[in-house]
């Protein structure tokens, strides 16, 4: 690696501080809820993405708990919205937004060395526009729910169902704004605020996968705007649109659905992919293997999302040929991820590994992604997917994807950065515990989904034949550790707000910019612009140094 | 395969041994990337751990001939996959020949099934064993996905168009039959069951239902009940096509396409004559739709197909 002005640091502590933090300037509640800092609006998102999350667990609680015994405890009805409600929140109220709006809004500005995002007031709307999108979807959810599984299938969504399913894609609507608005500024502010020096090649990992996060959020987002908006028009003035009894057509709603809702799907892992490879070199302590590797990777999984949609329509009768292709093109989606698994799991090759929480996160995030991708595999292979879709498979396939990847690099994340976000260090061996019974809950609850899957079990369905209750009754029981694993964070991280140890400015040791200014940071980020002289992830495990990306050696 | 803990399901198709041979290949290759994955993990992350003395000189620098190396790797063992996979979907729903063809309506939230003899059952389908055996499937409302787990073989049954799929079993027994299309509220109890028997005990069985007329008979007296005799008899003043021949055969549209005259299309005529016109004839074939039910056009189809006459349509 090139460093050109390497110069030694006095000390690893920070300037002393001229400022006071983000958090203490301004104690008002107006403070808070008109700020236009970046770091204050990705607190409140943390906030409201940690209810949602904790509002979508209950649902999926009531699920597992319904599915430990065939007679099942729920009424039907009940059973049926309460998984239409999981996906409809957890899908847009936690998981899309979760690593944007959260440590992208926090992170990315301190990461290329910016002052705030580049359009201060829409990251602001953007959060309101989010809570009324959550308080429509709280309405539908408290008014009874919607019936129609969270991909509104016509015509059971615009002419059978009677729930609140108008309510519920409405809030989807309002919702897909505060994506794109999140996204348009994450865009603008990754070209333009760059520190001098900052060139492409020298961005973190995590602020390419926000940049090509963002490119997806902002032309597939709107795309869902119309599909919702076609819904509501065929729900209420019965313009047949989906219906064929009106002429409408039922697989259109199919395509034009999936042709957001897969990009989706990457909008929920691309930026967890990000975190990991932030996490991955500072804990191995050695650079990235193949950098440009995995920004090229990065935009090409961001590219052909929007190619593979009607894989979710194998059997559904589009025509033999469209199957042909799209599985095709599924394939070579696969592609740049397994490049990606690769490459991080080299990326341990001759560190100097320790394994605080983060890293056991990040681990847990490679296996897991890795299962959820060889059976993304067996689902893209036609022949095999007439079998498997509609089935546990499938719901197995996307939680290691959706849960087992992303909420693991959510946490990793947050414990990575609680230190520069609060200020304080967290209990480390809670966290190793909490780490640890994720992996284990995790894989007890959806492993036995995968058999169960090919077994034959349906999805969406609230009972089952007796034989089946074996894995069913030990997928319940791996859900209730889970739960307890993602509870724990919660204390911990609470505790240590009040009782954990001040943090320094860089207590892991880590080379990007976000790391050289106090903890938690000053309101303004920087004192003076930055500059950055060299790439991300200097970090040496033979003489157990590191360059910051400003150019400043540290010994660890 | 009642043990107390199921892994596997039956294997009782044709197509299940084919499906089954592909997903353990694939289950092989999945162990094989986890095997490696989790072994070089391991490895490094022993080898490499803060404490261990282990050399850390000459980290790779240049990493792009790796990189290129599981690009390649991964990029050939996919395409295996890909071509295997597309061939035996190709296999898997083009149907062969059949021995029999049998009628499948689903409704919220039960199978309707009719046999050629117009043997009707609820929730169940008997078939013989190591015969051919044709579904037309049609939806009286929303979608629903036809399922049978020992046979692997699934479509979706989609409103308003007409599905086909085969399977040809090759164990008698009984299994299960299920929905896997979320269809609303009894969704999960949308299942039945079919039976595979024995050529002698499936006859017997067709034989027991007590059923005087034939699919086709009963095709027949709708063709007749509803006036389409007479458009489209032989002898009928109105210039409307012969049906006799019609069914497989290509039909000209106003519109300059070319149609293939399947099930589906047959269907279209009836319930949906307005979007589109046979070449050469006016646009009068009246709309049916709502005044015929899904049941009734499985008849007048069963009915059109049988009108073998040795005289070809004239068009
Ligand atoms: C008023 C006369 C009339 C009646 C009644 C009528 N049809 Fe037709 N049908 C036509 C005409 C004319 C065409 C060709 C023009 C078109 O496609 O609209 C046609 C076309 C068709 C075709 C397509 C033939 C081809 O060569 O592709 C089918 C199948 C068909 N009718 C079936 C029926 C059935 C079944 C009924 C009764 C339920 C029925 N028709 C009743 C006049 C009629
Ligand atoms: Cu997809
Ligand atoms: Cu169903």
């Amino acid at each position: 690696m090139s460093v050109t002005t390497v110069e030694r640091a006095a000390s690893v502590e920070p300037p002393a501080r001229s400022q006071p933090s983000y958090l203490t300037s301004g104690n008002t509640i107006a403070s808070w809820l008109l700020t236009r800092d970046h770091k204050r609006i990705a607190l409140l998102f943390l906030a409201s993405i940690t209810f949602y999350f904790f509002i979508g667990g209950i649902a999926a609680t009531l699920m597992r708990l319904n599915l430990a015994t065939p007679q099942g405890l729920l009424q039907p009805a009940v059973y049926n919205r309460m998984f239409t409600m999981h996906g409809i929140i957890m899908v847009w109220f936690f998981l899309i937004p979760s690593i944007p709006t959260t440590f992208g809004n926090f992170f990315v500005p301190l990461m290329i060395g910016a002052r705030d995002l580049a359009f201060p007031r829409v990251n602001l709307a953007s959060w309101y526009v989010f809570n009324l999108s959550g308080l429509v979807v709280l309405y539908a959810l408290i008014m009874g729910g919607a019936d129609t599984g969270w991909t509104f299938y016509t015509p059971l969504s615009t002419v059978y169902a009677n729930g609140y399913v108008f309510a519920a894609a409405m809030a989807v609507f309002i919702n897909g704004f505060s994506s794109i608005m999140t996204s348009l500024n994450f865009i603008v502010t990754i070209h333009r605020m760059r520190a001098p020096g900052m060139t492409w090649m020298r961005l973190p990992l995590f602020v390419w996968a926000i940049y090509a996060v963002s490119i997806v959020m902002l032309t597939a987002t709107p795309v869902l705007a119309m599909d919702t908006f076609l819904l509501a028009v065929e729900r209420f003035i019965g313009v047949g649109l989906f219906d064929p009894n009106h002429g409408g057509d039922p697989l259109l709603w199919q395509h034009m659905f999936w042709f957001y809702s897969h990009p989706a799907v990457y909008i929920m892992i691309l930026p967890a992919m990000g975190v990991v490879s932030e996490l991955i070199p500072c804990f191995a302590r050695r650079p990235i293997f193949g950098y440009s590797g995995m920004t090229i990777a990065l935009m090409s999984l961001a590219i052909l999302s929007f190619f593979v949609w009607a894989h979710h329509m194998f059997v559904a009768g589009i025509s033999i040929y469209a199957g042909i292709v799209f599985s095709l093109m599924t394939f070579f989606v696969a592609v740049p991820s397994a490049i990606k698994v690769f490459n991080w799991t080299v990326s341990l090759h001759k560190g100097s590994i320790v394994f605080d929480a983060p890293m056991l996160y990040a681990l847990g995030f490679v296996l897991l992604f890795t299962v959820g991708g060889v059976t993304g595999l067996m689902l893209a292979t036609l022949a095999v997917d007439v079998d498997l879709h509609g089935t546990y498979f499938v719901i197995a396939h996307f939680h290691y994807i959706m849960v087992g990847a992303t909420v693991s690099a959510f946490f990793g994340a947050l414990h990575y950065w609680w230190p520069k976000i609060t200020g304080r260090l967290y209990p480390e061996m809670w966290a190793r515990f909490a780490a640890i019974l994720t992996y284990v809950g995790f894989n007890l609850t959806f492993f036995p989904q995968f058999i169960l899957g090919y077994l034959g079990m349906a999805r969406r369905s609230y009972t089952y034949p007796a034989v089946w209750q074996s894995w069913n009754l030990l997928s319940s029981a791996g859900a209730s550790i889970l739960a307890v694993a993602y509870v724990l964070p919660l204390l911990y991280l609470g505790w240590s707000l009040f009782r954990g140890l001040k943090a320094t400015a860089n207590p892991w040791g880590a080379t990007g910019l976000e790391w050289t200014i106090s903890s938690p940071p000053p309101k303004h980020n920087f004192e003076r612009t930055p500059v950055v002289v060299t790439e991300p992830y200097c970090y040496d495990p033979e003489r157990h140094t590191f360059v910051t990306q400003e150019g400043v050696l540290h010994d660890e | 395969m009642d043990h107390w803990i199921p892994f596997w399901p039956d294997t009782a198709a044709v197509n299940a041994v084919v499906v089954n041979n592909l997903y353990i290949a694939e289950l092989g290759l999945a162990g094989v990337i986890m095997a490696t994955v989790i072994g070089m993990m391991l490895t490094f992350c022993i080898r490499y751990w803060r404490g261990s003395p282990a050399s850390r000189a000459n980290r790779v620098q240049k990493t792009w001939h790796f990189e290129i190396a599981w690009t390649v790797a991964t990029l050939a063992a996919f395409l295996v996959l890909f071509v295997w996979g597309a061939q035996v979907y190709v296999w898997l729903f083009e149907p062969p020949p059949a021995d029999e063809e049998d009628y499948v309506v689903a409704k919220q939230w039960m199978w309707k099934i009719e046999h050629p003899g117009g043997q009707r059952e609820i929730d169940a389908l008997h078939v013989p064993v190591d015969k051919t055996i044709k579904l037309v499937m049609a939806s009286e409302d929303v979608i629903h996905s036809f399922f049978v787990p020992a046979f692997r073989i699934k479509h979706d049954v989609v409103p308003g168009t007409l599905e086909v799929i085969w399977f040809k079993a090759d164990k008698t027994g009984v299994f299960r039959l299920e929905c896997t299309q979320y269809c609303g509220l009894q969704h999960a109890t949308m299942t039945g069951q079919v039976d595979v028997l024995t050529g002698a005990d499936y006859a017997r069985w067709l034989t027991d239902q007590g059923v005087h007329n034939s699919l086709v008979q009963q095709g027949e007296a709708v063709f007749r009940a509803h006036g389409c005799s007479g458009c489209h008899d032989q002898n009928s003043t109105v210039h409307a096509p012969s049906l006799v021949g019609l069914y497989g055969t290509l039909v000209h549209l106003q519109d300059g396409s070319v149609q293939l005259a399947d099930e589906a299309y047959i269907r279209d005529c009836i319930l949906n004559p307005r979007s589109f016109t046979v070449a050469g004839y006016p646009p009068i074939m009246p709309d049916f739709s709502g005044q015929i039910s899904e049941g009734d056009v499985f008849e007048l189809i069963a009915y059109i197909k049988s009108l073998k006459g040795a005289q070809e349509p004239d068009k």
